[in-house]
């Protein structure tokens, strides 16, 4: 009760200063529109906006599904066996110097303009850090345990499913934590770089007509979106895992 | 189970350069309890784990191994100070973990009649962190039990208990494990003299061998003969160097 009421406080805090920065620096409308007109356009353009978030939920989703389903399955091969430890690292690594943004035009282009490359952004960009979070929890698996499993004549698979994986299973939630958050920042810039759908692509479009106050109302309808998605995925990781 | 087989070591053990124990040489009767003793540091936990098969670290010199030659794996069990169970399972389910890791089948009513020796059938479906430090120890006691093996190796397993449940861990293990051959590495002389049928004080000297009273095990804690070979095994202990 006291976190809800703490969150509305908050809430009103930060629409109040915006307002009162609109207000005190005197900025135009098509600079920063105040949170009136924001809301307005918020509500007019409702039907218009829910359809695009849709899209870009969806987008998000898909590639959070993909991303952590691709990054766990890794990380146990890679926690597994060495020569794949040896082999992949480095790629890891060296991929991790390039931006993944640039490489959007790119999957613009084998992927078309569909969801498909926006998946694919959210994907690369949750992809690292899912895979290194898990891989980590399941390097550190207690060394009690494991000589346990010794003594009791497991072999390593067992192991790993039994023990390592399980024991591990907050370092995954911390890794999907960090993604929830990362996801969207993919979706968004895929939609930046070619869609004909999605919150970014209505912002872009709000952006070149002129229409500040619907450009904020995607923003802030993109803040939600993304804060509904951790609260559901930190509600999700506690529930399973307790942590 | 396959009857116990005797225990025996003889050499000496480095980790890397550096020497941990021996030359000595060391013997644990079959099918008895054998307390081993001795300063923090000497190498108790090194050579114990050199009988679970775990020591990859250490070089070994010399022969350690079952008195009837067949090697020892597959054939311990391992109690340690943690109690090590996983806070993911069940109670049950800690209890059959050997099982499953082996991908054999799980025995459960086998299970439940063990917490039932270990009195915890009350408990059977709770979490590890649902439980007292003693009850927990326990949970550990029934998961080497069910293992089944002729020879069980506890690495100071009743340290971290009141002196009340450590009392009564001591009297079920020596209970539920006797005819095994144990290894019992303890720091406590009072432990040493209720449970050992044989009692091995280590020091950086080598391996001695202190008479214990032939009062049968576990014996009774206040008993004058058990107080009197307590005090003996202190004595050993602090004229070694
Ligand atoms: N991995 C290691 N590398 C180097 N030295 C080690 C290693 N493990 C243990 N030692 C050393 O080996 C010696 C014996 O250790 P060990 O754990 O067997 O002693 P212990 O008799 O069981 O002591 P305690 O009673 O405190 O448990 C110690 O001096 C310790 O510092
Ligand atoms: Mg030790």
């Amino acid at each position: 009760m006291t976190r809800a009421l703490h969150a509305a406080a908050a809430t009103l805090l930060a629409v109040l200063s915006w307002q009162a920065l609109v207000t005190l620096a005197d900025l135009p409308r098509f600079i920063l529109p105040g949170p009136g007109l924001v809301a307005q356009a918020l509500w007019s353009n409702r039907a218009l906006i829910a359809d695009h978030a849709l899209i870009t939920a969806i987008e998000v989703l898909v590639g959070l599904g993909l991303g952590s389903a691709l990054g766990f399955v890794s990380a146990i091969l890679l926690a597994a066996s060495p020569l794949a430890l040896s082999l992949l690292r480095p790629m890891l690594v060296f991929s991790q110097a390039i931006p993944v943004f640039a490489l959007a035009p790119i999957l613009t282009l084998w992927l078309g303009y569909g969801l498909w490359s926006k998946v694919a952004m959210a994907l690369l960009i949750i992809y690292f850090p899912v895979t290194s979070a898990f891989f980590d929890a399941l390097m550190r698996t207690a060394p009690g345990w494991l000589e346990l499993a010794r003594v009791m004549n497991a072999p390593p698979a067992r192991v790993m499913w039994h023990i390592r994986v399980p024991a591990a299973l907050p370092g995954f939630a911390s890794g999907l934590r960090l993604a929830v958050v990362y996801a969207p920042i993919g979706a968004i810039i895929g939609e930046w770089v070619g869609a004909s759908q999605g919150l970014g692509y209505l912002m872009l479009l709000a952006n070149g007509r002129a229409k500040i106050d619907l450009m904020f109302a995607a923003l802030i309808v993109l803040g939600i979106l993304t804060l509904t998605l951790h609260a559901a995925v930190d509600a999700l990781c506690r529930r399973l895992w307790g942590a | 189970m396959t009857p116990p087989p005797a225990l025996h070591l003889s050499g000496q053990a480095k980790i890397g350069d550096t020497p941990i124990f021996g030359p000595l040489v060391m013997e644990a009767p079959a099918g008895q309890w054998t307390c081993l003793l001795g300063p923090s540091g000497v190498g108790k936990s090194t050579l114990l784990r050199l009988f679970a098969g775990l020591g990859d670290e250490v070089t070994f010199e010399g022969t350690f191994g079952a008195g009837d030659g067949a090697p020892l794996e597959g054939r311990v069990a391992l109690m340690a100070q943690g109690d090590l169970l996983m806070p993911w399972l069940d109670v049950t389910a800690n209890v059959t973990l050997g099982a499953r890791l082996r991908g054999a089948e799980v025995a459960r009513d086998r299970a439940l009649g063990i917490l039932d020796w270990v009195g915890l059938s009350d408990h059977a479906a709770k979490r590890p962190d649902e439980l007292s430090g003693g009850q927990r120890q326990r949970v550990a006691l029934a998961r080497t039990l069910m293992e089944d093996r002729p020879v069980v190796l506890l690495d100071e397993p009743f340290s971290a208990l009141d002196a009340r449940s450590r009392a009564r861990m001591q009297d079920l293990s020596a209970e539920l494990l006797a005819g095994r051959t144990v290894l019992h590495v303890t720091h406590d002389v009072a432990e040493a003299a209720r449970l050992g049928q044989v009692v091995l004080v280590m020091t950086g000297d080598g391996m001695s061998m202190a008479e214990p009273p032939c009062a049968q095990v576990p014996r009774t804690y206040d008993a004058p003969g058990t107080l009197a070979f307590q005090g003996a095994l202190l004595r050993q202990l602090m004229e070694a160097q």
